[in-house]
């Protein structure tokens, strides 16, 4: 079962073509999507730098995290709008791409790893709470973050690149991985 | 010689042909000048914030800056060593881009102000509260203008 009817049907919108095909808005919101990764893996990152017991040593990691996370989420939430509206401007083609697949299931990957650190590892915070370098499970949670977010802007920035597209030859692997329909490559 | 020539004498540099004849070089590149954009926003946005008595109002602004400053020239400098070579690679093209252009003197004046106004007067201890909320103001105009006119490079 693939989810490929949707893509087709947001495909059919005419806001998606008018949003495609816009002079400024589409610059905008991609624009707006590369600006709030700063707000959102930047600010991200100090923590996990934090966690890491590279920088602010001194402060307590939930001063850190109370204080800095809520950008993050902000950052998070820009992210998710602006990157739902360049989904729903180019649907099909991003469905097919390689690199959305991938980045799709590392920010999967990250949400777990998110969730892994919220509700157990952190459960024993007061522990290591003022500890200059947290234990090895706490650094080891924050370089899986920084590593699976770099993963995910290097493959979100090669969505834009067509080498894998399912318009030009490609060999099988390319073919299953991105789902191409048969039919559809035969007839280009 | 003339601007152009130069930028032109640029581009005809080895590393400028070796990327544009390349197939990943170009985008590669491009995703680490992202990776480092993240960094760079990080370092800059948690300290601005801070002087805007956003975040971190417990910790003393010049202790919220110097940690954060390792890693702000750490971005600095990956932003530095990766932008390079991807402008080498289409100077002329860039010559008559009006987003680069506003990017790279933008760029100019936000390392001076960071370095010899903002990081300079916070780590004086002396500077007041509106001081300091109008220098985490105006850095976060000016490195947001950086990377917005950097963005639209692609686009105009």
């Amino acid at each position: 079962m693939s989810l490929r009817w949707f893509a087709d049907w947001l495909d059919t919108h005419a806001w998606s073509t008018a949003l495609h095909e816009s002079f400024y808005m589409y610059p905008f919101i991609e624009t707006t999507h590369v600006l709030a990764l700063t707000l959102f893996v930047g600010t991200l990152a100090i923590v996990d730098l934090r966690m890491l017991g590279y920088a602010y040593r001194t402060t307590p990691i939930s001063t850190i995290s109370q204080s800095v996370l809520p950008w993050t989420v902000v950052g998070f939430v820009i992210m998710i709008v602006t990157g739902v509206l360049l989904f729903y401007a180019i649907p099909v083609r991003t469905y097919h791409s390689v690199w959305f697949r991938i980045k799709v299931i590392m920010i999967v990957l990250a949400a777990i790893n998110a969730v892994h650190y919220h509700y157990r590892i952190s459960k024993n915070r007061v522990l290591w709470d003022h500890a200059p370098k947290p234990p090895r499970s706490v650094r080891l949670t924050a370089a899986a973050s920084i590593f699976l977010w770099v993963v995910v802007i290097f493959t979100g920035r090669m969505i834009a690149y067509n080498w894998f597209d399912c318009d030009r030859p490609q060999p099988d692997w390319v073919i299953t991985v991105a789902g191409c329909v048969i039919d559809e490559v035969a007839t280009l | 010689m003339t601007l152009l020539d130069i930028f032109e004498r640029l581009e005809e540099m080895w590393i400028g042909e070796a990327i544009r004849t390349s197939y990943w070089l170009f985008p590669f590149i491009e995703a680490i000048h992202l990776v480092g954009l993240a960094l760079l926003g990080g370092t800059v946005i948690v300290v601005d914030l801070r002087l805007l008595g956003l975040t971190l109002r417990s910790r003393p602004v010049a202790q919220v800056l110097l940690n954060a400053r390792p890693y702000f020239i750490l971005a600095l400098l990956t932003m530095f060593s990766t932008g390079i070579p991807l402008a080498l690679s289409e100077m002329i093209k860039l010559y008559y881009n009006f987003s680069w252009w506003v990017k790279i003197s933008t760029l100019g004046v936000a390392i001076l102000f960071t370095f010899l106004v903002r990081d300079r007067i916070v780590t004086r201890h002396d500077a007041s509260r509106v001081t300091l909320g109008a220098l985490g103001l105006v850095s976060l105009v000016l490195w947001f203008t950086v990377a917005g006119a950097g963005r639209w490079i692609g686009f105009s």
